[in-house]
């Protein structure tokens, strides 16, 4: 019946681990080839995975795990996703409803632990509303700001004979939440669009949520306009990067010129994205002079850190077609002269080049290590994830991405570990793309468990290991924030990655030299299957620009220089 | 060298207490939350006010459509203008939530509280308690020489001056049921 039902919601793979309590569903599993199941090596890898598929494909991944330890390693995946507003269908065995509050063997509260980190959870006590349980599952993981759900399913009702429903009978849910904006909101925007002097969209992960169509809409809006465009580290690829309006991304090591904008401007447009402490710096201090418009599904996210002038509730590819019709009704207006002064402010602040690093000798600087695998892949139907930490930023300021569900990154919960699941994922979903998990050694380490996945799935990912020999990001902050005292911040006893991916049955590559980087990058694009590279990098190397937590956008921190001088002497950042 | 110029052990310049300064201005609000009457939905609202530091000032459910198995909870909350929007904005993500009512902001409405008020003294006391008792219309429910069981209805408020009353009169025991509360008119 749980296979019937996720056949019926067009489930194509499933990510899981066995176990006691869900051997019903394993053995209907086995009795099928039509629903794919990937065996991972750890639950909290079958949820990354899953979220990498899900953010890849834009549809609901799906996990299955046992009862007790199985539920519970799977907690940290579900707060990723709850987080990251990632459409998730989790299913977890239970012990039999007559043993429930026994304290029976691998019992675990699964629907008491998981209640604060799913957007909703069953335990499904009777057979015969299991099936229709399941389908609501589904739509209520879509519908709405997507999120994780949870069924939670005792074993002896796996094995009860109940009725099933299909989805075409199940009664209407009541949870529908609402799609088109305010008209009269959106006129309002329009209005301000046309007045504008200093606009800029900053857009997020919904865009990317809300579908193809909404990017497609983004980048007809922005183009249309010409007004700028910068984004969350979720929403990167709605709007291309090579496309004209693009600035970069935004936030604490967001680029000096989106984030000047963000403080300079007189017309805010967030599109989809949610105030984050990364994005707002010292929120008394956020884009003091603009006038603020807010496009969001969820309306908790209106109003929860700062307060908006505008706020529209709706999906975002809805309310940008309306915002299109409205505007080009209207006369399509915007102040030409007005934009052209901003973008000459914009074209200076560009001028200050505040990505630029030097590479010098041998030693592989990591922004270089980025710059070559974005040179040599660039144009290739590629996907990226990330681990957590200085690479992730990196990976986020140095490659470019042209399309929406093309990079996949732990943001709202920064979750050590994500990357190389998630590749999975990526791969299972696009067995013919390029799927690269850009990674730093430390995060890397605690799902390695995964790479035996990928070799028996022969599913190619390529780890690439911007390996720092740090937990780069906490040393920076010790650096910067704790007088250079690095507590615990280095990773001592490393595995020799080479030798790690030989014994999974994978191909093992190590550089640490600048000249030979083209080429180690070479050999790991043509290896037909899934490799570990190794690339040792500059050990010390900050991760700039940054605005330090507490601090406006306009004091951001540019690079070495900057920092020697300290925040207090005035300017010292700053134009 | 701290780049910064951060003191030591300070935790002013860490992201997670960046809070906007909004108006700090406390408001309280009586909240009515129309839910499924499901396991858990009780957990959930709870969680959420637990979760996000969220206060209760008083809490009441109970099923009050059978047959479409609704359970109506009434909270009583306080926090600023920005909070009171969060916490119902919040409430209306809660799946099986169908209408989130603040009663404090729509029109009018009533609010009514149960109490039971164990009294126990002898004498003058005794007489005074129960004389109270009739002025503000409480009834005795149960008797023994030595002390009285009192029920009120009423407002919040009308309880709290009742117990302040009855305090130097040998209160022993209060027990309250939380607001319950509707909006006026049609
Ligand atoms: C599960 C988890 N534990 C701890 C942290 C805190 N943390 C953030 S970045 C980081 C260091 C990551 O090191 P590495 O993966 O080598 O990346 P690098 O910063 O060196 O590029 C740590 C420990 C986290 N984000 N997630
Ligand atoms: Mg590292």
């Amino acid at each position: 019946m749980v296979v019937q039902a996720l056949k019926d919601q067009g489930v194509e793979v499933v990510f899981g681990y066995p176990g006691g309590a869900v051997l019903p569903i394993y053995d209907e599993i086995f009795q099928q080839n039509d629903i794919r199941h990937v065996l991972v090596r750890h639950e909290q890898g079958a949820v990354h995975a899953a979220e990498g598929y899900a953010r890849s494909t834009g549809k609901p991944g799906v996990v299955l795990v046992t009862s007790g330890p199985g539920a519970t390693n799977a907690v940290t995946g579900l707060t990723d996703a709850l987080l990251d507003s990632i459409p998730l269908v989790v299913l977890s065995g239970q012990v039999p409803t007559f043993l429930i509050g026994n304290d029976a063997f691998q019992e675990a509260d699964t629907v008491g632990i998981t209640r604060p980190c799913t957007k909703h959870n069953w335990l499904a006590k009777d057979p015969g509303a299991l099936s229709t349980i399941i389908h609501e599952a589904f739509h209520v993981a879509t519908s709405g700001r997507p999120g994780p759900v949870l069924v939670d399913i005792p074993k002896d009702v796996q094995f009860a004979s109940g009725t099933y429903t299909p989805p075409s009978k199940v009664k209407v849910s009541h949870y529908q939440p609402p799609v088109k904006g305010d008209m009269e909101a959106i006129t309002e925007l329009v209005e301000a669009i046309e007045k504008a002097k200093r606009p800029v969209f900053y857009t997020g992960g919904g865009v990317i949520n809300s579908g193809p169509g909404a990017s497609q809409l983004l980048r007809e809006l922005v183009d249309a306009t010409g007004f700028p465009i910068t984004s969350t580290l979720m929403g990167l690829g709605a709007y291309p990067a090579s496309g004209d309006g693009w600035l970069g991304m935004l936030g604490m090591h967001g680029l000096y010129e989106a984030n000047m904008a963000m403080h300079d401007c007189d017309l805010m447009i967030n599109i989809g994205a949610r105030f984050d402490d990364r994005i707002t710096g010292l929120v008394s201090a956020f884009s003091p002079h603009s006038k603020k418009a807010h496009i969001d599904i969820d309306p908790s996210s209106i109003n929860k850190v700062i307060r908006v002038d505008i706020p529209i509730v709706g999906d975002v590819g809805h309310v940008l077609e309306d915002i299109l019709k409205v505007w080009k009704a209207r006369g399509r207006k915007t102040d030409k002269a007005g934009l052209q002064s901003w973008w000459a402010k914009i074209e200076d602040w560009k001028k200050i080049d505040c990505l630029k690093f030097k590479q010098e000798g041998k030693i592989i600087k990591p922004q270089y290590a980025l710059q070559r695998l974005e040179e040599l892949t660039k144009g290739m139907d590629r996907y990226i994830t990330t681990e957590v930490g200085q690479h992730q930023m990196w990976a986020a300021q140095y490659l470019g991405f042209e399309d929406p569900n093309r990079w996949m990154t732990s943001g709202g919960l920064g979750t050590m570990g994500y990357g190389l699941p998630a590749s999975v994922g990526v791969q299972m979903a696009h067995p013919d793309a390029l799927v690269v998990n850009v990674a730093g050694e430390a995060s890397w380490l605690m799902n390695m468990q995964e790479m035996g996945t990928a070799v028996q799935f022969r599913l190619p990912v390529k780890q690439f290991i911007l390996n720092n020999e740090r937990l780069g990001m906490v040393r920076q902050w010790q650096e910067l924030l704790h007088g250079e005292r690095y507590s615990h911040s280095w990773s001592e006893a490393l595995p020799d990655f080479v030798k790690l991916a030989e014994a999974f049955g994978a191909k093992g590559i190590k550089v640490d030299d600048a000249a030979d980087l083209d080429d180690a990058i070479a050999e790991m694009l043509a290896y037909d299957g899934p490799v570990i590279m190794d690339v040792l990098v500059e050990k010390h190397e900050n991760c700039f620009p940054m605005i330090p937590s507490g601090e406006p956008h306009n004091k951001m921190l540019l690079g070495e220089a900057s920092t020697k001088d300290a925040i207090g002497s005035a300017g010292a950042a700053l134009v | 060298m701290s780049a910064l110029k951060i003191k030591k052990g300070s935790n002013k310049h860490s992201a997670y207490n960046l809070r906007p300064d909004f108006s700090d201005v406390t408001e309280r609000h009586t909240i009515a939350v129309l839910v499924d009457n499901e396991p858990g939905v009780l957990a959930r609202v709870i969680g959420l006010f637990a979760g996000r530091g969220y206060n209760i000032e008083s809490l009441t459910v109970a099923e009050v459509d059978h047959s479409g198995r609704m359970s109506r909870i009434t909270i009583v909350t306080t926090g600023t203008p920005q909070v009171i929007e969060q916490i119902k904005a919040q409430l209306g993500r809660i799946v099986p939530v169908h209408e989130v009512h603040d009663l404090t902001v729509e029109g009018a409405s009533v609010e009514r509280e149960l109490a039971l008020f164990k009294v126990a003294g002898t004498g003058d006391k005794r007489v005074e308690a129960l004389r109270l008792a009739d002025i503000f219309r409480a009834n005795v429910v149960d008797s023994t020489l030595e002390s009285f069981v009192f029920e009120m209805t009423g407002t919040p408020e009308k309880i709290d001056a009742f117990a302040e009353l009855m305090r130097p009169l040998g209160l022993v025991d209060v027990a309250r049921t939380g607001v319950a509360a509707l909006s006026r008119g049609t």
